[in-house]
């Protein structure tokens, strides 16, 4: 297999104005990120809200510019690449945006909307009715969709009309933020499907944003937990899921919430707030929150550690086992 | 009493093609200090019902007839200005889209500060409000956030900052929409913490509205399943989940990955399309895709008891009684 994203210590940096913020400067959202995508998989990337998840995929889709490391496409580099250029990319690499309405143009119809890139990329030998109705029949909506505005669908609606203009151009790789949120499990069933057949069909990569861990865990091959900025755990999904070695990824698989009122959750309790982008934890920066945390954790940062298909970055990997021991 | 009691509510879009009749004859009650939740397909008319409770819908939308009991007054009968003075002090609202709430060219300070303008408070003092509320939603650094725009926030912090907003007024009522989509699972569940903390601190009731079945198993003590503008189904959690009656819900319950143990690449969904909201079918409006469909669903069912306080719009309940 041909590696089609190779992301390297990627950091994206804000700066940030006025209040306490004035002495601070810059914030790094994304702070030291990197991993594999291959052609034809699906990578998904979870972790706390805040963490930069959509900072690092703006910043592959040419949509932030990163700071420091490499984002090579195909063995291209697209950091630093001119937008000119970067235009012609958008055929084969295209974003799914996090708000569904918000990121819609309210004053373009949905035909237009879905219809859009062959616009930009000057294909104008399209047919563009047919195009539309191709689109929607695709995820799902009639085609009498294409005469209306965003404000008179439904959120989900809106989602799916996203999901038609991101595919609207076959592309390679699809980095998609919230694919399915506010869909109902029905349609989120169907349009991982229809992902899912595309991906078989064209070979399509998919880098997919989602805090929906069941999600996740059927459709992904490989996954990346991110913390504050870093990935703090990163590899193979059954593995990950099978056996979390960092205490964040177990606290964060222990909380998916169980469609049952009577469910027994075995769920791990994280300390304090979630800590200040500004004043970053010194050594592990998750031990302000950890369960597990010793004093080594607060002086060292840990390193890469591989175990089976995965990798993860914490001094005591095996603390929870301890820990649940103990509890029994 | 209850706070909110919706009776028979229609509610329709004129559209070129015709009436788009997005809410038939719904009737939803939301007692005192409880949270029910509502679940349903995507486009089954749950933003379409907020909207006509608070009144802030769309110019085409249109409101045939029912009743939306707030504190045991109609709103539906009263005027612009009375309604205003609800929203935000009795009612408040998380939106679907963040954004909708958020003024994207002020600072999230000055709309938390703003909000606040009918309390006798100094600046300094809603100021602080605003930055403990902050704080209570998870937000690092609230002090100096709030000098931030709301572009300058990801998507989940948006939506915290707007429950914050939400809770500020400490309202009787709190309703939102789709609330915690942007949220990671650990936050989830301490945001599903906090607002039982302050549901019943406050004591108001919610009414709270996700796809996400798990967050509603953990967070409502009712919930009302509707399908293309009609609810099929009402009860508490544990009746609708542990023993649902219609078969959309039962579909939809096992469409849930969450149940799903095997890893796989091909999920269940519910087969076939909701109906056309314009040209409605007669008859039972899930019958088009309901596996145990039989004779008796060419006729609308009528909303009927399949356990004390467990209601379902389905023929099958007089069948499974006689039978
Ligand atoms: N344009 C910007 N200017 C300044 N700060 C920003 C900007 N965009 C994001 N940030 C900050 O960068 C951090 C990461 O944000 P990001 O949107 O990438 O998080 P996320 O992981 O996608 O979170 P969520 O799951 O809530 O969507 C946050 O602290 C956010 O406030
Ligand atoms: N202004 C409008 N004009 C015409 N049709 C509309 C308008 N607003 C909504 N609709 C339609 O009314 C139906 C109900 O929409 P609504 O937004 O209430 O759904 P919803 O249950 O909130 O869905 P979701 O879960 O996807 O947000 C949908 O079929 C939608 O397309
Ligand atoms: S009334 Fe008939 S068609 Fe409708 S849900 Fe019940 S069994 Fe199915
Ligand atoms: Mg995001
Ligand atoms: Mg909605």
């Amino acid at each position: 297999m041909n590696t089609l994203l190779d992301i390297s210590d990627v950091v994206v940096r804000f700066g940030v104005r006025g209040g306490v913020f004035r002495s601070a400067g810059t914030i790094d959202a994304v702070s030291g990120v990197s991993l594999k995508i291959e052609e034809g998989q699906t990578y998904g990337i979870v972790g706390e809200s805040g963490s930069g998840k959509t900072t690092l995929a703006r910043a592959v889709a040419g949509l932030h510019h990163a700071s420091e490391g490499s984002i090579l496409y195909l063995g291209k580099e697209l950091r630093n690449l001119p937008e000119t250029q970067f235009r012609k990319l958008r055929r084969e690499i295209v974003m799914m945006f996090q708000d569904p309405i918000g990121s819609l143009s309210p004053r373009l119809s949905i035909k237009s909307l879905i219809t859009e890139p062959f616009r930009i990329q000057g294909m104008t030998d399209r047919d563009l009715d047919a195009e539309a109705r191709r689109l929607l029949q695709m995820v799902g909506l009639p085609p009498e969709f294409a005469a209306r505005y965003p404000y008179q669908i439904s959120g989900g609606q809106a989602r799916r009309v996203g999901v038609a203009r991101a595919l609207a151009l076959d592309p390679k790789l699809l980095i998609a933020d919230e694919p399915t949120a506010g869909l109902d499990v029905s349609i989120q069933g169907e349009m991982l499907n229809l992902l899912a057949r595309l991906q078989d069909e064209l070979g399509l990569a998919i880098m997919i944003i989602t805090h929906n861990l069941n999600v996740v865990r059927h459709i992904t091959d490989r996954v990346g937990i991110m913390y504050l900025g870093k990935l703090v755990e990163e590899g193979d999904t059954d593995t990950v899921f099978a056996s979390p070695q960092h205490p964040y990824t177990l606290a964060l698989l222990a909380a998916n919430p169980e469609p049952d009122p009577d469910a027994q959750l075995m769920r791990i309790e994280l300390q304090g707030e979630p800590p200040s982008i500004l004043r970053r934890p010194k050594g592990c920066e998750f031990h302000t929150r950890c369960p597990f945390a010793q004093a080594r954790c607060a002086a060292e940062v840990p390193d890469w550690q591989v175990k089976g298909a995965a990798a993860h970055r914490c001094h005591f990997p095996s603390a929870w086992e301890e820990n649940r021991m103990e509890k029994l | 009493m209850a706070v909110l009691d919706i009776q028979k509510l229609s509610v329709s879009y004129a559209t070129p093609r015709g009436e788009l009749k997005a809410l038939r004859d719904v009737s939803i009650t939301v007692p005192d200090r409880k949270i029910v939740g509502i679940v349903g397909e995507s486009g089954c008319g749950k933003s379409t019902l907020i909207s006509a409770i608070i009144r802030l819908m769309a110019p085409n939308a249109h409101v045939g007839s029912g009743q939306v009991a707030f504190k045991g007054e109609d709103l539906l009968t009263k005027g612009e200005a009375q309604i205003r003075a609800l929203r935000g002090t009795q009612i408040s609202m998380v939106f679907q889209d963040p954004m909708q709430t958020h003024n994207p060219v002020l600072t999230v300070g000055r709309q938390m500060i703003d909000i606040q303008y009918r309390d006798a408070l100094s600046k300094a003092e809603k100021r602080k409000r605003a930055v403990d509320m902050l704080a209570l939603v998870g937000i690092p650094d609230p002090e100096a956030r709030l000098n931030q725009y709301p572009f300058e926030f990801s998507g989940g912090m948006r939506q915290r900052i707007a429950i914050a907003m939400a809770l500020m007024a400490r309202p009787a009522l709190l309703i939102a929409d789709e609330p915690t989509t942007a949220l990671d699972a650990t936050l989830e569940v301490q945001i599903i913490k906090r607002l039982r903390e302050l549901q019943d601190e406050i004591g108001c009731s919610i009414l709270f509205i996700s796809h996400h079945l798990g967050v509603i198993a953990e967070l409502c003590d009712e919930v009302v399943v509707m399908y293309a503008g009609e609810v099929v189904e009402a009860g508490s959690v544990r009746d609708v989940f542990h023993s649902p009656a219609h078969p959309y819900t039962r579909a939809l319950l096992e469409c849930d990955p969450g149940h799903i143990k095997e890893k796989t690449r091909n999920l269940p969904t519910i087969p076939g399309n909701i109906p056309d909201l314009v040209n409605l079918p007669s008859g039972c409006i899930f019958a088009a895709r309901c596996p145990r469909r039989f004779d008796a669903c060419t006729a609308r069912p009528a909303m009927a008891e399949a356990s004390a306080g467990h209601g379902t719009a389905c023929h099958l309940i007089g069948m499974e009684m006689t039978a």
